[in-house]
């Protein structure tokens, strides 16, 4: 398993379009994605339980995979969050 | 995990802030509730400090009871630095002493009109539900004629739509996608949807759908015990499925072993009907029917018949009346 902490520096945070951007990259991929946030955590492939979280801008997530293709997975999000969220 | 503080109770309950108002912020950590009685006769060692102190009408005519040093002793002994707040039950009249000691420690003093049974039983209620064991689920839970069906299975496999017909079929959405499960005793698992995405359903294609305004309030609940689990997962030619309904699989959610049947979805195969009848089918058996155990049942005498038949040689042709 792997895993990676984000923070979210958009101004909106986790919103509906940022949401669906990543939920569709980790629908891409074999591996189970969670996102934790806040002692919670949601399947990343999920968009309504990502967006249940309600996650603000300045707020620290934790992406974890686990699954064969694992590794390509976390760089994929990672590199979407990058572009669309955060650091 | 969520904090309880004083402030919830009095926001919560019919409850007079008498003194100590500086301490509402304090922090309660477990829900036992503490009946200081043996407390009033000076025995302190086994104090349970940290825990909600209740003091009923036997606790406080002892108290009235003790010489006024005794009672400033007691009073300030109840009050440490760590006590979340003292209630008094009955509206009974308040002890100075006490009051002076909440307000200077800053522990709330509150009082409630009501019997010391009922305040108990409703703050334990309250506090339980606060402290509950918690956890969230990646599912749909959907009411069906009154069993909680929880519907998992990966992303994609069609747990929604599923949960769309259902409801389309006249039952009732819990929670879509993410299902927040709070244990409640030891064999309850309650779960309700985060409040966010209260009644909305994703439809791949569609989006983001109001199932309440589209479908009306009969269609949406906001809380369900959950009783039984369907998996869904694609149609595997290697795995052996469940033919006869014999065996009950379980799935341990928190510390509660929940019932669960794997249903393999195939194009074709109309997924809401089928757990429908799981779910009626769950129903019966917790009424007493099992149609698979009565039809293994009926198999078991039938082979016997036919041994003994076999042994006595008795033409089974002949028909008896």
């Amino acid at each position: 398993m792997k895993e990676q902490k984000f923070t979210i520096t958009d101004e909106t945070g986790i919103h509906a379009r940022p949401a669906t951007l990543l939920v569709n990259k980790a629908g891409q991929y074999e591996s189970q994605v969670e996102l934790h946030y806040n002692g919670k955590a949601v399947n990343l492939k999920s968009i309504m339980g990502v967006m249940s979280l309600g996650v603000p801008k300045g707020a620290e997530i934790t992406i974890t995979v686990e699954g064969t293709d694992e590794e390509q997975a976390l760089e994929g999000i990672a590199d979407t969050i990058r572009e669309q969220l955060g650091e | 995990m969520v904090k309880v503080r004083t402030q919830d109770l009095l926001d919560q309950f019919k409850l007079e802030l008498i003194a100590g108002k500086d301490g509402v912020h304090r922090e309660i950590f477990m829900s036992e509730i503490s009946r200081p009685g043996i407390e009033m006769t000076g025995y302190f060692k086994y104090y349970p400090k940290d825990r909600l102190q209740l003091l009923g009408k036997t606790e406080l005519s002892y108290y009235f009871d003790l010489e006024s040093s005794e009672r400033t002793d007691r009073a300030l002994r109840l009050c440490t630095d760590i006590t979340p707040g003292i209630v008094i039950t009955r509206g009974l009249e308040v002890p100075e002493e006490l009051v002076n000691a909440c307000n200077e420690s800053g522990v709330p003093l509150l009082r409630s009109p009501f019997k010391t049974t009922r305040v108990i039983s409703r703050l334990t209620n309250f506090l339980e539900a606060k402290f509950a064991p918690f956890t969230a689920v990646h599912g749909v839970l959907v009411d069906i004629y009154g069993i909680g069906v929880l519907i998992t299975g990966q992303s994609g496999v069609g747990k929604s739509e599923t949960a769309l017909e259902l409801v389309k079929r006249g039952h009732r959405l819990v929670a879509d996608d993410s299902v927040e499960i709070r244990q409640e005793d030891y064999d309850r698992l309650i779960g309700t949807s985060p409040p966010l995405i209260e009644h909305l359903l994703e439809i791949r294609g569609l989006g983001i759908i109001n199932v309440m305004t589209l479908f009306g309030a009969g269609s949406v609940r906001s809380y369900k015990k959950i009783s039984l689990i369907i998996n869904l997962e694609s149609w595997d030619q290697k795995r052996e499925y469940d033919r006869l309904g014999l065996e009950e699989e379980t799935l341990k959610i928190i510390d509660v072993d929940v019932p669960k049947i794997t249903l393999p979805v195939r194009p074709g195969r109309n997924l809401a009907v089928i757990i429908e009848v799981a779910a009626m089918n769950f129903r019966l058996k917790r009424m007493g029917v099992n149609a698979a155990e009565e039809f293994s049942e009926r198999l078991t005498t039938m082979i016997k018949q036919e041994k003994t038949g076999l042994e006595t040689k008795v033409d089974l042709d002949i028909d008896i009346d």
